[in-house]
C-alpha cells in the first residue's frame, strides 16, 4: 500500500500540497453533510441507548476534525508544495485510460453491455497497446462472448443488452 | 468412536466415481465463481441449487460444497494477482498477497494462500467432526452485546496497523463508518443519510467500493508508472509450490492461531471477516517482523486465509445445528436443505445421519480434492500476469464492471464503482489508508446495530459490556490488544531487550 | 391523462385476468420467452426467501415452465428497493416479486413511495402463522401466565425479540402490549433464525417467530409455544414433540389476548402488464400448489394454505393494508 513515488519534476500538473488541501476541504464539507442528517434524525442518547444519528453525528464530526488537522499541515507544509502530485505526462497516460472506461460505461446504458466491451477492449488495444487487428480483433470478440455464455447462459445473470442482442432475440 | 464409523460410512457414501466427477466439476465451477467478482459463492450455489434437486441428496451437496470450496481458494486469486479481493474476508490478504505479486512472488503468495486456507478449513472440520455436540451450544451464549465485544475485538486488533499521518487513518475510517451508515437504520426502522434518494436506499454495497477502490484505483497507479505491470518475472514452474511449503513450515505457530480464531468467530457465528482482519492484526503485533507487514510479508497472507476459511468452514456447524446461517452461502444451502426435506437443527445430527455425516466426509474429500486441482494450476494462474498490460486492463475493466452492475442489477453502481476508482486512486497517492476504510465498511453497522441491541436490552447502560465471564473477557481481551503496542514495549523496556525499535517503527 | 386510462385499463385487465382464469381459455396464449426474474424484496435466509427458493426448484424439478425462474434478493431500505424495481419496470412481464408485511409496513414508517396498487396483482400463496414463543426452560405454560408476569415485573424489564423494526414482529408486539396491557422492551434483529437463537440463548424472553423459524428448537425441546395469533388453530394434527402437535397450540383468543394477525405470501407483478401474463403466472402457481413438495413444505412451516387470486385477492390486500395503517397509526410508526 505504498504510495506511489513523487517526482518533483518541473512539469508538475498540480502539486501535492495542493491536492492536500482539496481534499481535506471536500472531506469536511462530507463530514458537515453527514452531520447535518444526523442531527435531523436525532443525535441524542435515551433510555433506550443512542438514536439513530448518534454515530453517524460523531463520525461526520471526526472527519471534519480530522481533515481539518491535515488541512492545516498541508498549509503550514513547506516541503510538500514543491513535491508533485501528478505530472502532466502521468496524467495524461491516466486519462487516456479513464475517459474510454466513462464512454465505456456511458455506452453500456444505449448499446448494452457486450457490444460496449467489445469496442472499449478494441480501442484500448489498438490505440495504447498499437495491436495490430489480427491481435485485438479476437480478444475484443472472444472476451464479451465468453461472458455471454458465463453469466447469461450459465449462471442466468442478464447484464445489460442493446439493440443487437434484441436482434439475436436475447 | 460411533461417531468415527459414522464418517467412515460417510466416505463410503461419497467415494463413487460419479460423486468424484461432482467433485471435479464442483471445485472448478467453484474456481470459476471465485475468479469473476460478479459471481459471488451465494450466487453461483444459489443459481445451481434447482440443478441439484434432481440428484441424491448426497451427491446434491457434495457438489454445492465443492463449488463453496472452488470460490474460496477463487477468491484469492484475484485477491494476488490485481488487488482485487473478490469477497469481504479476501480483503486482508490483498495487503500482503498483492504486493508479493508486485515482487514477482505471485506463485508463492497464491501456494501461501491456498495451502492456509485449506489448512484452516482443515482444522475446522476436524472440530466439527469430533466436537460438534460440545461446541454447537457456544453459539447460544451469543447475545447483542457479545457480538459487538467480538467486533470490537476485531476493530482494536487492526487500529494503529498503518503507517501514515494518523489523521488521515481517523479520517478513512470515519469514512467507511459513514458509508456503511447509509440506508436504513434497522434499529429504529428510519432512513438515514439518503437524502431522499432512491438509490442510496440500499446503501453502499462492499463489494462495488472494494472493486473501484482496490481494483480500478489499483490499475490507474499502474498506468500512471507506464503501461505495464510490476511482477512480470514470476516462476512458472510448480517447483514454486514446493519450496513455498518449505517456508511455511516456519509459520505453524501463525497457522495455528489463525485456525484457532477462525473456528471460534465461526462457531460464534460471527463470521469470516472479523475473522480474517482480527487474525492479520494479530499476526502483525506478534510477528517479529510486524513492522514489515503490507510489503510483502507471506506471513500476512497466511494469518488472513486461515482464518477466513477455518471461519468459513466452522460456520457450518451453527448452520446445521441451530439452523442459523453463517454466511450467504450458508443461508441459500439452508434453503436446499428444506427444499430436500431436511430439517436442521439441534436433531439434525440424530434424525439424518447420513446426511450429516456424507456432508462431513465430502468436506475432507472437496477440501483435498480442491488444494490439489488449484495449486496445480498455480503456475499458470500466476502466468496471467505476464499478458500484456493492455490487453488485462481493458478486460479487468470490463470484469469489474460486470462486477459491480450484477450486485444490485443496476448500471448506477458501476458509476459508483468508477467513483470509488479515482477516490482509491487519490487516496493512495495522499498517502490515506484504504484498509481501516474497508474494515469500517465492512463491520460498521453490524458493530453499531449489536452495540444498540445491547443497549435496548440493558436500558442504555454500558455494563452490558461486562455483565458476564464471556462478554466481559473478550472486552478486556480487546483492550490488551489495543494497548499491545505499548505493554510490549513496557516489556521490553523491562528486560532491556533490543526490539524497541521495532514498535517505534509501528 | 394517459396515465389515468392506462391505470383504468390495467385495473380492467387484472379483473378480466381473474374471470379468465376461471374459464382458462385464452390463458395459454402467453408464455415467457426468457428467465424470469424472481425478486425477493427480503435477505437470504428468511421466509420469503426460503420460500422463494423452494417455488424456484419446484418450478425446475417439475418442468412447470419452458424458462427458468431466477430468484433475486433486493432487500435495501427494508425491502423497498425490491418493490421499487418491480413498480419501475412497467409492463415487464418477465419479472414477479413475492411479498412479505413489509410491502405495507415499508411505506408507511419510511415515506418510500410505493404502494400495492403500483403493482399487478397476482395471487395469494398461503398466509404465514405467527406463534409467541418463550424459552422451554421458563415456567410459564400458557399465555395467560405469561403476561401476567410481563405485567407484574416492572415497564419494560421483559424482552421481545423479533425482526427488523416497525414490520410486523414489532406491530404484533404493540398489539400485545395493547390487548394485555402490558410492556416490552422490544429488540430488533436481522432475522427471524437469529431471533430464535437468541431466545434458546435466554438474551430474549419471548418472540413471536413464525413457525418455520422455530419449529426446530420446540422438536428438540428448547422453546414451547404459548399461542398462535390466528383467528383459528392450525389445522395440522401431526406430532411434532412427544406430545404436541400444531394443532394443539391454543389460540390467542382462546388465550385472553383478542388479537390476530397473519402474514401475506403473495405474488405480484410490474404494472402495465396483460391479463394473459398475469393468468400465465396465476395458473403456473396453482400447479406448484399441487406438487407434493410444496404440500410437505406447507406442512412442516404451519402455513394457512388459503389460495386467493382475482377480486378476492384485491380485497384482501386491501383490508389488509388498512389494517397495517391503523395498527401503525396507533403505534406511533408512521413516517411525518
Amino acid at each position: 500500500m505504498d504510495g506511489a513515488p513523487q517526482s518533483t519534476s518541473k512539469d508538475s500538473l498540480v502539486s501535492r500540497r495542493t491536492m492536500e488541501i482539496v481534499v481535506a476541504i471536500l472531506l469536511m464539507g462530507g463530514g458537515g453533510v453527514v452531520m447535518f442528517d444526523s442531527w435531523r434524525v436525532g443525535i441524542g442518547w435515551q433510555t433506550e441507548g443512542p438514536q439513530s444519528g448518534y454515530f453517524p453525528f460523531y463520525v461526520g464530526l471526526l472527519i471534519v476534525a480530522a481533515s481539518a488537522v491535515t488541512l492545516v499541515q498541508a498549509i503550514l507544509s513547506r516541503q510538500s508544495a514543491s513535491v508533485s502530485f501528478v505530472s502532466k505526462p502521468q496524467f495524461k497516460l491516466v486519462l487516456s485510460v479513464l475517459i474510454p472506461a466513462i464512454i465505456f460505461v456511458i455506452a453500456v446504458r444505449y448499446i448494452g453491455l457486450y457490444m460496449s466491451a467489445a469496442i472499449f477492449i478494441a480501442v484500448f488495444m489498438t490505440w495504447l497497446g498499437r495491436y495490430g487487428w489480427r491481435m485485438t480483433v479476437p480478444i475484443a470478440i472472444g472476451i464479451p462472448v465468453l461472458l455471454f455464455f458465463v453469466f447469461e447462459l450459465w449462471f442466468l445473470l442478464p447484464l445489460p443488452k442493446g439493440p443487437l442482442e434484441t436482434w439475436l432475440g436475447y | 468412536m460411533e461417531d468415527l464409523s459414522a464418517l467412515l460410512h460417510g466416505f463410503g457414501v461419497v467415494l463413487t466415481p460419479y460423486n468424484l466427477i461432482l467433485i471435479f466439476v464442483g471445485i472448478i465451477l467453484g474456481v470459476i465463481i471465485g475468479v469473476l467478482p460478479g459471481l459471488g459463492g451465494a450466487n453461483g450455489v444459489a443459481i445451481l441449487l434447482p440443478l441439484t434437486f434432481t440428484m441424491p441428496p448426497a451427491s446434491a451437496i457434495i457438489m454445492l460444497s465443492c463449488i463453496y470450496w472452488g470460490a474460496l481458494f477463487g477468491g484469492a486469486i484475484t485477491s494476488i494477482l490485481f488487488n482485487i479481493p473478490g469477497e469481504p474476508w479476501s480483503v486482508a490478504t490483498t495487503f500482503d498477497g498483492h504486493p508479493m505479486a508486485q515482487q514477482g512472488r505471485a506463485g508463492e503468495a497464491l501456494t501461501a494462500a491456498f495451502t492456509s486456507s485449506f489448512f484452516g478449513a482443515f482444522v475446522a472440520v476436524i472440530v466439527i467432526t469430533f466436537l460438534a455436540p460440545l461446541v454447537a451450544k457456544f453459539a447460544l451464549r451469543f447475545g447483542p452485546a457479545e457480538f459487538f465485544a467480538v467486533q470490537f475485538l476485531a476493530f482494536c486488533s487492526f487500529i494503529g496497523i498503518g503507517r501514515g499521518a494518523a489523521a488521515k487513518t481517523l479520517a478513512a475510517m470515519m469514512i467507511g463508518f459513514a458509508l456503511a451508515a447509509v440506508g436504513l437504520d434497522t434499529v429504529t426502522g428510519r432512513l438515514r443519510l439518503t437524502f431522499g434518494s432512491m438509490e442510496l436506499l440500499r446503501g453502499f454495497n462492499f463489494l462495488i467500493a472494494v472493486i473501484g477502490l482496490f481494483g480500478i484505483g489499483e490499475i490507474l497507479i499502474t498506468i500512471e508508472e507506464g503501461l505495464a505491470f510490476k511482477g512480470r518475472t514470476a516462476a512458472l514452474n510448480i517447483k514454486i509450490v514446493l519450496q513455498t511449503w518449505k517456508d511455511l513450515t516456519r509459520y505453524w505457530a501463525t497457522s495455528i492461531r489463525s485456525a484457532v480464531i477462525g473456528c471460534w468467530m465461526g462457531i460464534s457465528p460471527a463470521g469470516a471477516t472479523p475473522a480474517s482482519f482480527m487474525s492479520y492484526g494479530i499476526a502483525k503485533r506478534m510477528s517479529k517482523r510486524g513492522a514489515r507487514f503490507g510489503t510483502g510479508e507471506i506471513e500476512g497472507v497466511v494469518a488472513p486465509e486461515t482464518a477466513a476459511h477455518a471461519a468459513g468452514t466452522a460456520a457450518l456447524l451453527p448452520m446445521l445445528t441451530l439452523g442459523i446461517p453463517g454466511s450467504p452461502t450458508a443461508a441459500v444451502l439452508l434453503g436446499g436443505l428444506l427444499v430436500w426435506g431436511l430439517q436442521p437443527g439441534p436433531l439434525l445430527f440424530v434424525e439424518q445421519k447420513d446426511f450429516v455425516w456424507g456432508l462431513i466426509a465430502s468436506m475432507y474429500i472437496g477440501n483435498i480434492a480442491g488444494l490439489i486441482i488449484v495449486l496445480t494450476c498455480v503456475p499458470w494462474f500466476a502466468a496471467i500476469l505476464r499478458i500484456p498490460f493492455s490487453i488485462i486492463a481493458p478486460v479487468i475493466l470490463v470484469i469489474c464492471a460486470v462486477g459491480a452492475y450484477t450486485v444490485n442489477n443496476a448500471v448506477i453502481d458501476i458509476w459508483v464503482m468508477m467513483g470509488f476508482g479515482v477516490v482509491g486512486y487519490v487516496f493512495r497517492k495522499l498517502d490515506y489508508q484504504l484498509a481501516p476504510l474497508v474494515l469500517a465498511l465492512v463491520l460498521g453497522d453490524q458493530a453499531e446495530e449489536s452495540f444498540r441491541q445491547a443497549m435496548l436490552g440493558s436500558q442504555g447502560s454500558l455494563s452490558a459490556f461486562w455483565a458476564n465471564g464471556l462478554v466481559g473477557t473478550i472486552m478486556t481481551l480487546s483492550v490488551i490488544v489495543l494497548f499491545w503496542p505499548a505493554i510490549s514495549a513496557l516489556g521490553a523496556k523491562l528486560r532491556g531487550g533490543g526490539t524497541a525499535d521495532r514498535i517505534a517503527g509501528d | 391523462m394517459r396515465n389515468l386510462e392506462r391505470r383504468a385499463l390495467i385495473l380492467v385487465a387484472t379483473a378480466a385476468a381473474s374471470v379468465g382464469m376461471a374459464a382458462e381459455v385464452n390463458a395459454q396464449a402467453w408464455k415467457p420467452t426468457k428467465a424470469v426474474e424472481f425478486i425477493i424484496p427480503a435477505g437470504t435466509g428468511g421466509g420469503a426467501d426460503q420460500m422463494a427458493r423452494l417455488i424456484q426448484g419446484i418450478v425446475a424439478k417439475n418442468n412447470l415452465m419452458a424458462q427458468p425462474m431466477v430468484p433475486v434478493n433486493k432487500a435495501g431500505g427494508a425491502g423497498a428497493e425490491g418493490f421499487l424495481d418491480v413498480k419501475q419496470d412497467r409492463g415487464n412481464p418477465h419479472k414477479i416479486v413475492i411479498t412479505l408485511s413489509n410491502l405495507f409496513t415499508t411505506p408507511l414508517a419510511t415515506g418510500v413511495p410505493f404502494n400495492w396498487k403500483d403493482l399487478t396483482p397476482v395471487a395469494m400463496l398461503a398466509l404465514d402463522q405467527f406463534v409467541l414463543w418463550v424459552n422451554a426452560e421458563t415456567p410459564y405454560q400458557t399465555a395467560r401466565q405469561y403476561l401476567d408476569a410481563v405485567k407484574a415485573a416492572p415497564a419494560n424489564q421483559f424482552k421481545m425479540g423479533g425482526t427488523g423494526s416497525k414490520q410486523e414482529d414489532q406491530i404484533i408486539t404493540v398489539a400485545i402490549e395493547k390487548a394485555a396491557g402490558v410492556k416490552f422492551t422490544y429488540i430488533p434483529y436481522a432475522g427471524g433464525g437469529a431471533v430464535a437463537t437468541q431466545l434458546v440463548g435466554k438474551h430474549v424472553d419471548s418472540s413471536v417467530n413464525n413457525p418455520i423459524e422455530a419449529v426446530a428448537h420446540w422438536k428438540s425441546g428448547a422453546l414451547r409455544p404459548l399461542c398462535v395469533f390466528d383467528a383459528q388453530r392450525i389445522p395440522y394434527k401431526e406430532k411434532i414433540t412427544a406430545t404436541q402437535s400444531w394443532n394443539d397450540i391454543p389460540t390467542c383468543k382462546e388465550a385472553g389476548v383478542n388479537m390476530d394477525y397473519v402474514m401475506l405470501r403473495g405474488i405480484f407483478m410490474s404494472p402495465g402488464v396483460t391479463n394473459e401474463q398475469s393468468a400465465f403466472y396465476v395458473q403456473l402457481f396453482q400447479k406448484v400448489r399441487e406438487t407434493a413438495d410444496w404440500k410437505s413444505f406447507m406442512e412442516t412451516g404451519a402455513y394457512n394454505t388459503t389460495f386467493m387470486s382475482g377480486s378476492d385477492y384485491r380485497k384482501w390486500v386491501e383490508d389488509a393494508e388498512k389494517m397495517h395503517r391503523d395498527l401503525m397509526k396507533d403505534a406511533g410508526f408512521l413516517a411525518n
